[in-house]
């Protein structure tokens, strides 16, 4: 039995060796509660600070500025929540093809009074910067938008976007969670342009699943929303979780010291994979916007996206017929629809996300077997019609 | 040989076994997959770790595992009860009743539901910490939704009445809310039989991971609750985000462990707990707090009067202790749990909570008899107070000068 390839790094990545070796000893050695006053306690205190501390200089933020979360869900629920509940109800404007996580809690501030604005995409998969602006002229309080998307990759450039809603006096927020550990970040700079939050997660980068972080400009007021001992600075109650912290921690340093070396294995591979792709017929979704180095979200007219990740997986290859967290919703992606992309094509969407371990070998075996599985159930779809 | 300093804060939170943690390692390195990934086999390998140890968590408590949410942890698990029920049911009523002893993970949240309408009734305990069935049912109303109450308190371990509690609650249509964090390998839980309409669980107490817990949501009668997160519609829609696989493999696994070892394990560490309070006892002026009865076999919790708190605490450095709860005991305020048992301010400061576990030795406990003897005699003899009481002064008839 061999192993099957991993092209599925945007739903999550194995967690780096070295982080494991790191995250180890507090288990059964350092198993203090960070609360304890006894030398158990303050060891876990030492380590989350340390880890607060490469977590912040991974994105150019200050140790105070960050918020441990159990993942990038709770991150972006704490942030509009948090937010919102600390003003009066008015306009909030998240992106059409956000993620389920800002979607969702922004539908329920929805009930609450708040009047939710979804902000469309230009077929490329970008924010439209029409609607963006006049948006903007309705003085929404809070905005929140993808810096990459996890289906399409395609990044956003929000510095031009946070100006905008800081001039019309928005709160700005931003879920980075699949552009962190691939494309560089600054949040002083970001912050600087009218970003006061970002969200990040450690399993989407090569560390444990189990710990997020919410970057915060402190000007941002937010209610908590898991309250009981006034953990994080009162706003997220709970035992820390200081071995996936301290994971997350050596996960960021990692991340930096290797991102220039990755982005350029990743955009080698990338090519490759797309020229490939389509030499025989694939369309690529998002291929006019800059996009993350590891993503290729795609389509073969005719083609079911199931179906073909199916058969892929059959043959050795893992990849996503869409989001994992959505991945049991057979309606074709919100994402390609906000893109104005039809039905038939979407369904036929699968997303290839690649990763540290992936190999050129490994992309040309994926390209001969997709080739070959595509004529095979093109000539079949033929045959029914 | 002794490793120092000795662990007696298993309250706080207990290590990892290393079985556990044995069992937790592949699903960071190969078992990689994300359980919400329908379309290759890392998801659902990953998928069916979670669900098999949905089924040892529910296994320990007697409960369906589809009664079983994944949450980060305790404090989330009670926060996404008690928010979610009341403001499911707020068209039913208002009222909450819970207890001053509770933890702070109920406390601080019902103090949000106050802030956002609701009414909450606080009941004292006590003085052996065990609340009065007869004032818990007279506080229950005709609008009153939920009650809350912890089965082990964290301080002193007194285990209260739940069945009794559960029986009054299922009788009035109102919902009972247990937090079990302290309970699971310790007591027997049987939701079987128990008429608990919530229970929340941590991993850490219990020989697993931080960073997971569990809420049971009862079936049979069927409970709702409002989701506090929203996104992927995880967790049946109750708790949405990616779950930790190797965490919640690691609860499964404590669960197990504790369900086919607590009988054992409880009886060796009632030895070890009676060994060290009869090793304490001849020490005058020591008070126990909470009824060693209704009480888990872990928990000694100590009142040394005429001993000041912080320097006992300083002087016994070499016993990781606690002077109260974990979560706040950054502050200096006495414990609100003892004095809710009717300690003055002073034997509150002075108390211990000592937590024995899997991992305690007769050796460290005969280590820590010789400690407090030492220390405790060390510092009476520098307190002019123990002096004065030696002397044959009644200190509540001194009258202080104030400055």
């Amino acid at each position: 039995m061999f192993a099957p390839v991993y092209f599925d790094h945007n739903a999550t990545t194995p967690v780096d060796p070295a982080v494991v070796e790191a995250m180890l000893p507090y288990f059964s050695q350092q198993f203090g509660n960070a609360s304890s006053r006894h030398e158990y306690g303050r060891a876990a205190r030492r380590a989350i600070d340390e880890a607060r501390a490469q977590v912040a200089a991974a994105v150019g933020a200050h140790a105070s500025e960050v918020v441990f979360t159990s993942g990038g869900s709770e991150a972006n629920n704490l942030l509009l929540k948090g937010a919102a509940a600390c003003l009066r109800p008015g306009l909030l404007a998240v992106g059409a093809a956000d993620h389920p996580c800002v979607l969702r809690p922004a539908e329920q501030l929805a009930r609450r009074g708040w009047n939710l604005e979804k902000l469309p995409t230009d077929p490329a998969g970008r924010i439209d910067r029409e609607r963006y602006a006049a948006v903007m002229a309705r003085k929404p309080k809070i905005v929140s938008l993808l810096l990459a998307n996890n289906e399409t990759g395609v990044i956003e450039d929000v510095e031009p976007l946070a100006a905008s809603a800081r001039a019309a006096g928005a709160w700005f927020h931003s879920d980075a969670v699949q552009a962190f550990g691939k494309v560089p970040l600054d949040f002083r700079r970001l912050n600087g342009c009218g970003v006061h939050a970002l969200t990040l997660s450690a399993h989407k980068m090569g560390g444990p699943k189990g710990a997020a972080a919410l970057i915060l400009d402190k000007r941002l007021e937010l209610e908590p929303l898991i309250a009981g001992g006034g953990h994080e600075r009162g706003l997220r109650s709970g035992t820390e979780n200081v071995a996936a912290i301290v994971g997350f921690g050596v996960a960021c340093q990692l991340a930096i010291e290797r991102r220039a070396a990755l982005a350029s294995q990743l955009d080698r591979l990338r090519t490759q994979l797309e020229e490939g792709l389509v030499a025989f017929g694939g369309q690529i979704f998002g291929l006019a916007a800059k996009r993350l180095p590891n993503t290729v979200y795609f389509a073969f007219a005719g083609v079911d996206g199931e179906t073909l990740v199916g058969h892929l997986d059959r043959a050795g290859y893992a990849v996503a017929s869409g989001a994992a967290c959505s991945s049991a919703n057979p309606e074709p992606s919100h994402v390609l629809r906000a893109m104005g992309v039809a039905d038939e094509l979407a369904r036929g969407a699968v997303r290839v996300s690649l990763g540290r371990g992936n190999t050129e070998e490994q992309v040309a075996g994926f390209l001969a077997t997709l080739r070959s599985t595509v004529d095979r159930l093109q000539r079949l779809t033929a045959m029914a019609v | 040989m002794l490793k120092l300093p000795i662990y007696l804060d298993y309250s706080a939170t207990t290590p990892v076994d290393p079985r556990v943690a044995e069992r937790m390692i592949p699903y960071l390195v190969e078992k990689f997959g994300n359980p919400a990934s329908r379309s290759h086999s890392f998801g659902w390998e990953a998928e069916a770790a979670v669900e098999e140890a949905r089924e040892e968590v529910a296994k320990l408590v007697h409960a369906d595992p589809k009664e079983i949410v994944w949450t980060s942890g305790a404090t989330e698990s009670n926060n996404l009860a008690l928010k979610g029920a009341a403001q499911f049911y707020s068209g039913k009523g208002r009222h909450l009743v819970t207890v001053k002893t509770e933890h702070k993970a109920v406390l601080d949240t019902c103090r949000e539901l106050e802030r956002q309408g609701f009414a909450v009734t606080y009941l004292d305990v006590q003085e052996n910490g065990l609340l009065d069935l007869e004032a818990f049912s007279a506080a229950l109303r005709p609008d009153t939704i939920l009650a809350s109450v912890m089965f082990v308190n964290n301080e002193i371990g007194v285990i209260q009445p739940i069945a009794e509690m559960g029986e009054i609650c299922r009788s009035r249509g109102i919902l009972l809310h247990v937090d079990a964090a302290q309970a699971t390998g310790k007591v027997a839980i049987d939701l079987e039989t128990l008429k608990v309409d919530l229970m929340s669980f941590s991993a850490h107490k219990t020989y697993g991971p931080k960073g997971v817990g569990a809420l049971y949501v009862r079936r049979k009668p069927r409970v709702r609750l409002n989701a506090q997160m929203h996104g992927g519609g995880h967790e049946r829609g109750f708790r949405s985000g990616t779950l930790p696989t190797h965490q919640i493999v690691g609860m499964g696994e404590a669960f197990r462990l504790a369900r086919l070892e607590m009988g054992a394990e409880n009886e060796r560490i009632r030895m070890l707990r009676d060994r060290l309070l009869r090793g304490l006892s001849d020490i005058e002026e020591v008070y126990v707090n909470g009824d060693m009865e209704h009480r888990v076999p872990h928990n000694l919790n100590l009142s040394f009067a005429y001993v000041e708190g912080e320097s006992l605490l300083m002087a016994i450095k070499d016993l990781a202790v606690s002077s109260g709860s974990a979560c706040t005991s950054a502050s200096l305020e006495p414990s609100y749990v003892l004095r809710a048992l009717g300690r003055n301010d002073e034997l509150a400061h002075s108390s211990i909570r000592f937590t024995l576990g899997r991992f305690t030795t007769e050796e460290e406990v005969d280590h820590a008899i010789r400690l407090l003897h030492d220390k405790i005699s060390r510092l009476r003899e520098l307190s002019p107070l123990w002096e004065m009481v030696q002397d044959g002064v009644d200190l509540n008839t001194v009258q202080w000068a104030a400055h």
